[in-house]
């Protein structure tokens, strides 16, 4: 299974000189499961040129997974050229909320006035699927999904072929809900995804001293994370949702946090970049 | 790598954590009726370390500490507050006469209230309990 790493940046898309190593692009990532559809984990500003790639390969099906509807996580979507393409058969998987099925909540961004067009109006077939805490497969590959802690309505995911897996967990704070290194993993948001993954790919967007002004904004520490991957067995650890004033050397420096608090081989702790392909 | 049960559902997650942090006695059930958590006011207001009481269902703590009414009549586990909520899954009150384990009346005020899930699953019950014959927490 590999991946490819379209859009990693948090919040809100960050392009420039500080930024140009690991990029500014928001939230998304191609993941390739051997003999499955493409499956794409969030619709941020990275899925443009996903979609480009994927119109010149005549790519039709495909599986869009997203992890919660905040903007840098959907606002990608409009600009996805596949949607634009009656030929297209596009999966949405999701959390709907209380009130509100998915596609309700995916039209709420992609209409007027924050979009000039309406959901309805795309030419594409989506079919939409409530994954607020869910097993399917697909092809042989195993997908779940599960809430965690996180402002709103939002999921982690997991995806497993019979060889690998890997977990994503981007915009996360599991440290809001228990002590992460000390109770037991069922009180740990996020721990069952996450359990004995060969690929985690975490929320690590503040270091321990932006924290204390952010407590429950959503997202982990580098601490945090180094605890999370500790506690979960994952093999590998990729910090993901980078904060938007963070630069490149910034990024650097929090992973050096990261791999000295979980104390493993530094080459198992990698930094989220743009076109980074990743063999799980 | 460490063996464990499946994650428990955020919304108790975040309820035992909530629960965690204040100083009024509350009690934790899952949506089968199993203690799951309380937190130290309720430690302290039972006289039972959590450790000892977890695990236990909500029908076998309530059939031990013998509840009454303000007439001194037993109740009916469905007809406690907690009962309410677990059989009927919705907010009840009401005020109970327990009796400790060393023959000593608790008398306390008792809000419960169903946990749904944002899938409107029912996940738990919330239980909250003041003193009434004693100083507040």
């Amino acid at each position: 299974m590999n991946l490819k790493v379209w859009g990693s940046r948090g919040s809100l898309a960050s392009p420039g000189a500080n930024t140009k190593r690991y990029g500014g692009n928001t939230s998304c990532v191609e993941v390739r499961p051997p003999g499955c559809d493409v499956v794409i984990l969030d619709a941020g500003t990275g899925i443009r040129e996903l979609g480009m790639r994927l119109v010149e390969e005549g790519c039709t099906r495909m599986q869009l997974l997203l992890t919660h509807l905040h903007v840098d996580h959907l606002e990608g979507l409009g600009m996805f050229e596949p949607i634009w393409r009656p030929a297209t058969e596009l999966h949405i998987w999701g959390p709907a909320s209380p009130v509100a099925s998915l596609e309700e909540r995916i039209a709420t961004y992609f209409s007027p006035p924050l979009f000039p067009v309406h959901l309805s109006e795309v030419p594409a077939t989506i079919v939409y699927h409530d994954a607020s805490e869910s097993e399917w497969t697909i092809d042989g590959v195993r997908f779940s999904s599960n809430a965690i802690i996180h402002p709103g309505p939002t999921v982690g995911f997991r995806v497993e072929t019979p060889e690998k897996s890997l977990a994503y967990l981007t915009d996360h704070e599991p440290a809001l809900g228990c002590d992460i290194a000390s109770d037991a993993p069922e009180w740990i948001s996020g721990f069952s995804l996450a359990r004995g993954v060969d690929l985690l790919i975490h929320d690590c967007q503040y270091s321990v001293e932006q924290y204390r002004t952010r407590r429950g904004w959503g997202h982990s520490t580098t601490e945090q994370v180094a605890h999370f991957a500790d506690r979960a067995g994952a093999d590998r650890l990729l910090l993901f949702h980078h904060d938007p004033m963070h630069s490149d050397e910034t990024l650097e420096s929090m992973r050096d946090e990261v791999v000295a608090t979980w104390g493993v081989d530094p080459e198992r702790t990698a930094i989220a970049g743009e076109g980074d392909i990743i063999d799980v | 790598m460490e063996e464990a049960p499946a994650q428990r559902n955020l919304v108790l997650i975040l309820a035992r954590a909530f629960a965690a942090q204040i100083a009024t006695a509350v009690f934790l059930l899952d949506e089968e009726g199993t203690i799951i958590y309380y937190n130290e006011a309720a430690e302290r207001l039972t006289g039972r370390p959590f450790i000892e009481g977890a695990g236990m269902t909500a029908g076998e703590w309530m059939a031990a500490s013998h509840p009454r009414d303000d007439a001194g009549d037993l109740i009916a586990f469905e007809n406690l507050p907690l009962g309410i909520t677990m059989l009927k899954r919705e907010p009840a009150h009401g005020v109970v006469t327990f009796t400790s384990e060393d023959g000593v009346p608790l008398r306390i005020e008792n809000a419960t209230f169903p946990l749904f899930a944002h899938t409107e699953d029912y996940v738990g019950t919330f239980a909250i309990v003041w003193p009434l014959d004693r100083d507040r927490p």
